[in-house]
Formats: structure tokens, C-alpha cells, sequence
């Protein structure tokens, strides 16, 4: 396979995998988090205020490594620097 | 399909050419400050008090409310700051319902900007509230070992801070322009209300991150100063 398929079909299943593997944890994570804030909330109703902000920020946190996964992959879709590379030479 | 509304070039004045994250950033700003004046020549003390006023008390007293139960202390010294990027942020990823509006949220710059005056201002508040060698004793605390891991930690914070805001609104946009190629009335719809309730969920989120970064070298002095003293009269 020449280098500019190669690239193609490696940036391609890369792309799919990183999004696919990168949301996984922090769904189950955000799982945790909200079913441990729930349970806090039913039994401390008047605390409410302070754990919903907390879990907020929590899941503010734990939603970044999806975030990380989600911008690698939108790099490797559309702003891969190797199948540009390879764009320009076969435009020459 | 562009990915940041910094490559769209909407101006250009001489040799400067304006994109499309600074011309929405200029519009959010001075749509800010419109409003603001617009209510303060109208306010009053009385009972009846006109709606854009009844609405700014809302938000600033909601505004106070959380930073006084974040910070333990009185709110009015963070409200400029806090308050002010939890307004900016909130009004441009609610204005993309706007047709022709592209957020300027979702542009890296704008985000790693808005982190960086974070960032700037953890020391200034630190510094300001226990003057210098109290707040870079803090650093060495609990033992001086830890003092890369605090430098890693306060870094890598302030990226995750940008990171965020700019997947967030840039994924929403990037949704809502997919869906129009493939389903073009309904979804693209549902789509663009969601990007509006998790744009203000992340103004909020990121007001409460810088809070709570503010609050953590502030108060971290407090405890410290407050068992030094114990510690002294105790000695004496």
C-alpha cells in the first residue's frame, strides 16, 4: 500500500476506535458519580445545593478525558497534518 | 467544514484581518454592556422596579449566593471576575440560537484566553489575600516534594479548563452542521436546544472550576494562618 492509502486507512480506524474506547470510562464513571450524588440527596435533602454542585463539577472533570478522545479524533478526521502532507505532494 | 470560526475572515481593516471569533467576541461584549447600561439608567430602590432590573438582581444575587457558599467568605471581591466569565460565556453559547451567530466559544483561542486569566488570577488573589510568602508556602505544603506535582497540577488544570469549553460548544456546532447534510428539520432542531443547555451548563462549570481554584489558594492560607497562630499561642 502506498504511503497516502496507508495514512487514510490508519487515520480512518484510529478516528473510530479513539471516540469509541474514549467515551466508554467516563460514561460508566458519570454512572457512579450520579448514582452516588442520588443516594446522597435522598438521605441529606437539605444539603441538595451543595451536592448537585459538586457533582457537577465532578462530572465536569470526569467528562474532560472524553472531551480529549473527541478533539484527537476530529484532528485525526479532519485536520490530519500527515494526509495533508500527502494531499500537497500529489497536488504537485 | 471549519472547525474554529478563527479561519473565517469576515473584514478586513488595512493591513488586519478581522476573523469571526473577534467580531463575536466584540458583539458579545457590547451586547453586555448595552444591557448593563440600559438597566442601570432606569434603576431604582423602590418596590416596583423595571424587568431588566428585577433580572440582573436574579443573576447577580444568584451569582453572589454561589461564590459566598464556595469561597466561605464575603463575595463581592470575586464577583467582577467569576462573575464576568460566567455572563461572557453564558450569553455567547446561548446566542448561537441566532442565525449567522457562530459562538466564539468554540473557537481555542478564545477559550485558552479566558483560561489563562484563570490561571493569572489564582496568584494575584492568593498573593493579595496572604501576601507572597504566604501564598508560595502553600506550594511546599504538605511536604516540599509535592511542589512539581502542585506546578504539573495547576498547568494541566488550566488546559483541561480550555479543552473543555472549546469541545463542548465546538462539538454542538459541528452536530447541528452534520445533522443539516443528513436529517435536515427536526434533529438539527433537538440538536441546537441541547448545545444551548449544555452551553450554559459549562459557563457554570467553568465559573465554579475558577471559583474553586480561587477559593483553594485563598482559603489553604486561611487554615494555614489560622493554625500557625494556634500553634504560637499555644508555644507562648
Amino acid at each position: 500500500m502506498a504511503g497516502i492509502e496507508l495514512v487514510a486507512v490508519v487515520s480512518i480506524i484510529i478516528g473510530g476506535l479513539t471516540i469509541m474506547i474514549g467515551s466508554i470510562g467516563p460514561a460508566f464513571a458519570e454512572g457512579r458519580a450520579v448514582a452516588q450524588a442520588l443516594e446522597a440527596i435522598a438521605q441529606q435533602p437539605d444539603e441538595s445545593g451543595t451536592i448537585t454542585r459538586t457533582l457537577f463539577v465532578g462530572l465536569a472533570m470526569i467528562e474532560s478525558t472524553a472531551i480529549y478522545c473527541f478533539v484527537v479524533t476530529l484532528i485525526v478526521l479532519f485536520a490530519n497534518p500527515f494526509w495533508n502532507y500527502f494531499v500537497e505532494q500529489a497536488g504537485r | 467544514m471549519e472547525l474554529t470560526p478563527d479561519t473565517i475572515v469576515l473584514f478586513e481593516v488595512g493591513p488586519v484581518a478581522l476573523n469571526a471569533t473577534i467580531v463575536f467576541t466584540w458583539v458579545v461584549m457590547l451586547l453586555l454592556v448595552l444591557a448593563a447600561c440600559l438597566v442601570r439608567r432606569g434603576i431604582t430602590s423602590d418596590v416596583e422596579i423595571s424587568p431588566g432590573q428585577n433580572l440582573l438582581e436574579i443573576i447577580v444575587d444568584g451569582m453572589r449566593g454561589q461564590i459566598r457558599e464556595l469561597a466561605q467568605d464575603t463575595p463581592d471581591q470575586y464577583l467582577t471576575f467569576v462573575g464576568t466569565l460566567f455572563l461572557f460565556i453564558a450569553l455567547s453559547n446561548i446566542m448561537t440560537i441566532v442565525p449567522g451567530f457562530q459562538a466564539p466559544t468554540a473557537s481555542p483561542s478564545t477559550t485558552l484566553a479566558l483560561a489563562l486569566c484563570v490561571f493569572a488570577s489564582v496568584p494575584i488573589y492568593g498573593i493579595s489575600r496572604r501576601g507572597l510568602r504566604g501564598y508560595l508556602l502553600q506550594y511546599v505544603r504538605p511536604t516540599p516534594l509535592m511542589l512539581p506535582f502542585h506546578i504539573i497540577g495547576e498547568i494541566s488544570r488550566t488546559i483541561a479548563l480550555a479543552i473543555r469549553l472549546f469541545g463542548n460548544i465546538m462539538a454542538g456546532a459541528l452536530i447541528v452542521a452534520v445533522l443539516l447534510k443528513i436529517v435536515p428539520i427536526f434533529l438539527p432542531t433537538v440538536m441546537q436546544a441541547l448545545g444551548l443547555l449544555t452551553g450554559l451548563v459549562q459557563a457554570y462549570i467553568f465559573a465554579v472550576l475558577a471559583m474553586v481554584y480561587i477559593a483553594s489558594a485563598t482559603r489553604a492560607s486561611e487554615a494555614t494562618r489560622q493554625s500557625e497562630t494556634e500553634a504560637s499561642e499555644a508555644e507562648s
